[in-house]
């Protein structure tokens, strides 16, 4: 398969992984942060960790837009849609999801329209489809997603499509990344940049995390070849001791980033004086919101929102695996109470956040005591 | 549901004269561990054949309807009747759209249920068929789906033995479900339970997966993308009757893995048998449009649902002779070992990747979802 076998292909990557092994200074030990919940993903789902060297330590960090949304949220654009004449549309991500009252499917079980859509663009066509219904289309993502719902909400305007609103729960990565930065128990060399946020905003949002905290930074791909492609580039840099933005994405990031989307969303968005993360908290100008001039399409102005505030439960430690301070499987929740059917925390959320996938890949791997392929 | 559980009925109590004569394999007890269905209500996972699907078998059901069954979920029920065995199996469709690349509900009714009964070791003789129509439904799709329905029992060599009809109010049916009950006689020699499989023994994939599920998800229009795909719904009868004639004796386990893909199939099986599966990643058949969606859709393939292929375990001396056994066979040309038994990780399924990696991979928990970026 084009684009897809070329960045996987076993001998290349043995040779990867043997560059790295050569690159690694055995008496260091390298703590490098992968921003984005694609990667958290590919790295467990190629099994990429066992083939990288033990003192090569990679973070699962804040990039997984449905772990770190607070339940809270999922509560309100369920609170709204409970009308009969409401349709509730979301990613497939989000559908399993629980707010304090269920997740979306278990609102469809008791009688809620709740419909899965592939885009917002498929949420706006529903409310051509049904013009007698209320579509609600709840928005979440960083910045890849983000203006996709800013052009979805310019047609609705252009048509004059009425019975459509997003209720937008857009955030953005760079304040997540600094605020990441500022705890005082962090202690990172590197990170491997989001790949898919930087088709749209580019490598430069991040020049400022290699000039003021002098930490490298490698916008990556999601093959395995990319990751380890990456990891190569952050180590070259970490020997010469240097900090640099460098873009290993290079087929799909354009530098300056994608001009048509950038201005889209600012057509469309401001940004929030503050937003509360799960697992990280409150965190100022950290994510989106509707302009006036598409106040008949936002949500949160249209309808009565019951601004529900749900904590997660304090012995979740989602914080702290966020910040890499702990292992997924250190944290007491897990694998216990909290499992992907089940989830507490943000990050057991989607298959994207890190307690989930080590959970759904790396888990019970402990049990093994011999790994040999088949004679 | 696709399949009800191995049925041993020890007494049934004012029921005797009508069950005069059936007497009901024995078989060890083992000790699964108690599972509580404690779910509020009923989700679409429930019927999804993954974990919410185990959950409410063997939570709900299993304790009342099949309070003395020791044996693991399986395909199909085998008896004696008369001093005759016979294998029973039922099973629902409700798929949308009604037709699809490749095949249609009426087809995929005939195929599936003896589908059931052949992984579970029996040829089909004979089925019954409930159809649910829903009120408008237009006569000509309903001829359609009897015709196929037709051409699909005569190509298994079944009769139909009887059959019921009802209909519901316009938007209760998504034009028609259909019920149906198959039964079999066993295959000479071939007895197939999880509780035989040994560490070592080797897996075998009739041929490539993902084809129906990926084609129904497509067919549903939803998405804007098309792929030349077909659905993979046939009988397999054919490509178990040649691994039974060749290697009767050294078949341990099979089944078809339907909802909840390969993944939930082995998964089970590594539960049942209380070993570890350990699969490599790269012979795996996959059709080229089947990664691709599934790539763009963030699915793994290995949870996506199959309606022609089967898994067979098999002792590691037959490994060889099934495998050329079933790429003999029409339709087996793609089957390829795709693994064997392990003692550990226990109860648990483990994927070699391609450069000697390694992860688990799980049941199916609900439909499978796509992911946004």
């Amino acid at each position: 398969m084009q684009y897809v076998d070329e960045f996987r292909d076993p001998e290349l990557i043995t040779k990867a992984s043997e560059e790295i092994r050569r690159l690694a200074d055995p008496r260091r030990h390298y703590r490098i942060m992968e921003v984005c919940g694609g990667h958290t993903h590919a790295i467990y789902r190629f099994g990429l960790k066992d083939i990288l060297p033990s003192n090569i330590d990679l973070i699962h960090g804040p990039g997984c837009p449905v772990c770190v949304l607070p339940m809270g949220r999922i509560d309100d654009g369920l609170a709204i849609a409970k009308d009969p004449n409401t349709i509730f549309a979301a990613f497939g991500d989000m559908m399993r999801v629980p707010g304090a009252h269920g997740s979306p499917l278990e609102h469809k079980a008791r009688g809620t329209d709740v419909r899965i859509v592939y885009s917002p663009a498929d949420a706006l066509e529903l409310a051509r489809k049904f013009p007698e219904k209320e579509v609600i289309f709840f928005a979440i993502g960083f910045e890849t997603t983000a203006p996709s719902t800013a052009l979805t909400l310019m047609s609705a305007k252009a048509e004059g499509i009425h019975n459509f609103s997003v209720f937008c729960n857009h955030v953005t990565i760079v304040p997540a990344i600094r605020a990441i930065l500022d705890s005082p128990d962090m202690r990172l060399d590197g990170f491997i940049g989001p790949g898919h946020v930087s088709t749209v905003i580019g490598c430069r949002p991040y020049e400022w995390i290699a000039r003021n905290e002098g930490k490298p930074v490698v916008t990556s791909g999601f093959e395995p070849l990319d990751l380890l492609q990456s990891i190569i580039m952050l180590l070259r840099q970490l020997q010469a001791g240097e900090a640099k933005v460098e873009n290993q994405y290079k087929r799909v990031v354009p530098w300056e980033g994608n001009r048509a989307a950038l201005k889209a969303m600012a057509e469309v968005f401001e940004l929030r004086p503050y937003f509360e993360w799960r697992g990280l908290g409150f965190i100022s100008q950290s994510a989106l919101r509707i302009r006036e001039k598409y106040v008949a399409w936002d949500a949160e102005q249209r309808y009565s929102v019951p601004e529900t505030r749900v904590t997660d439960p304090k012995s979740a430690q989602c914080g702290e695996v966020l910040k890499g301070v702990l292992k997924p499987a250190q944290c007491k929740l897990f694998g216990k109470e909290c499992t992907p059917e089940h989830p507490i925390g943000a990050l057991m959320v989607s298959s994207e956040g890190s307690c989930a996938a080590y959970y759904n890949y790396e888990y019970r791997k402990s049990l093994v005591t011999r790994i040999s392929s088949v004679a | 549901m696709r399949s009800i559980l191995q049925l041993r009925v020890p007494q049934i109590a004012g029921d005797e004269d009508q069950l005069r004569g059936l007497k009901i394999e024995t078989t060890a007890a083992s000790s699964p561990s108690v599972v509580r269905f404690r779910d509020p209500q009923i989700e679409m996972a429930h019927g999804a054949g993954g974990k919410a699907s185990r959950r409410l078998v063997e939570g709900l059901f299993a304790p009342l309807l099949y309070p003395a069954s020791r044996k693991p979920l399986s395909d199909a029920a085998h008896l004696e009747v008369g001093g005759a065995r016979i294998a029973f199996t039922t099973d629902s469709f409700v798929v949308k759209p009604l037709h699809f690349p490749g095949g249609s509900i009426g087809e995929l009714a005939v195929n599936g249920t003896m589908n059931d009964l052949a992984v579970s070791g029996a040829k089909g003789i004979a089925m019954t068929v409930t159809f649910v129509l829903e009120e408008g439904l237009p006569t000509a799709d309903l001829e359609a789906e009897v015709r196929a329905m037709s051409g699909a029992l005569k190509r298994a060599g079944v009769v139909m033995a009887g059959g019921d009809t009802k209909v519901v109010e316009r938007g209760k049916a998504d034009g028609m479900y259909i019920t149906t009950a198959g039964i079999g006689t066993p295959l000479p020699g071939v007895k197939v339970d999880a509780r035989s499989v040994r560490p070592g023994d080797k897996i075998l994939l009739s041929g490539p997966i993902g084809d129906h599920g990926i084609t129904i998800l497509l067919a549903r229009g939803e998405l804007d993308f098309e792929a030349d795909l077909y659905s993979d719904t046939r009988s397999v009868l054919p490509l178990v009757e040649a691994l039974a004639a060749e290697c009767g004796p050294g078949i341990h386990w099979m089944r078809d893995p339907t909802r909840g893909g390969v993944a939930t199939a082995l998964n089970e099986l590594a539960r049942d048998s209380g070993l570890g599966i350990e699969l490599l990643e790269e012979e795996i058949p996959m059709h080229d449009a089947v990664r691709g969606a599934c790539e763009l859709l963030g699915l793994d393939p290995l949870h996506i649902a199959n309606e022609g292929q089967f898994l067979a375990v098999v002792s590691p001396e037959y490994a060889a002779i099934a495998l050329n056994s079933l790429q003999q066979t029409a339709g087996g040309e793609e089957a390829r070992i795709v693994g064997q038994v392990r003692v550990e990780p226990a109860n648990a399924v483990l994927v070699i990747t391609r450069y000697g990696g390694s992860r688990i991979v799980d049941m199916l928990v609900g439909d499978p979802l796509p992911r946004i970026c």
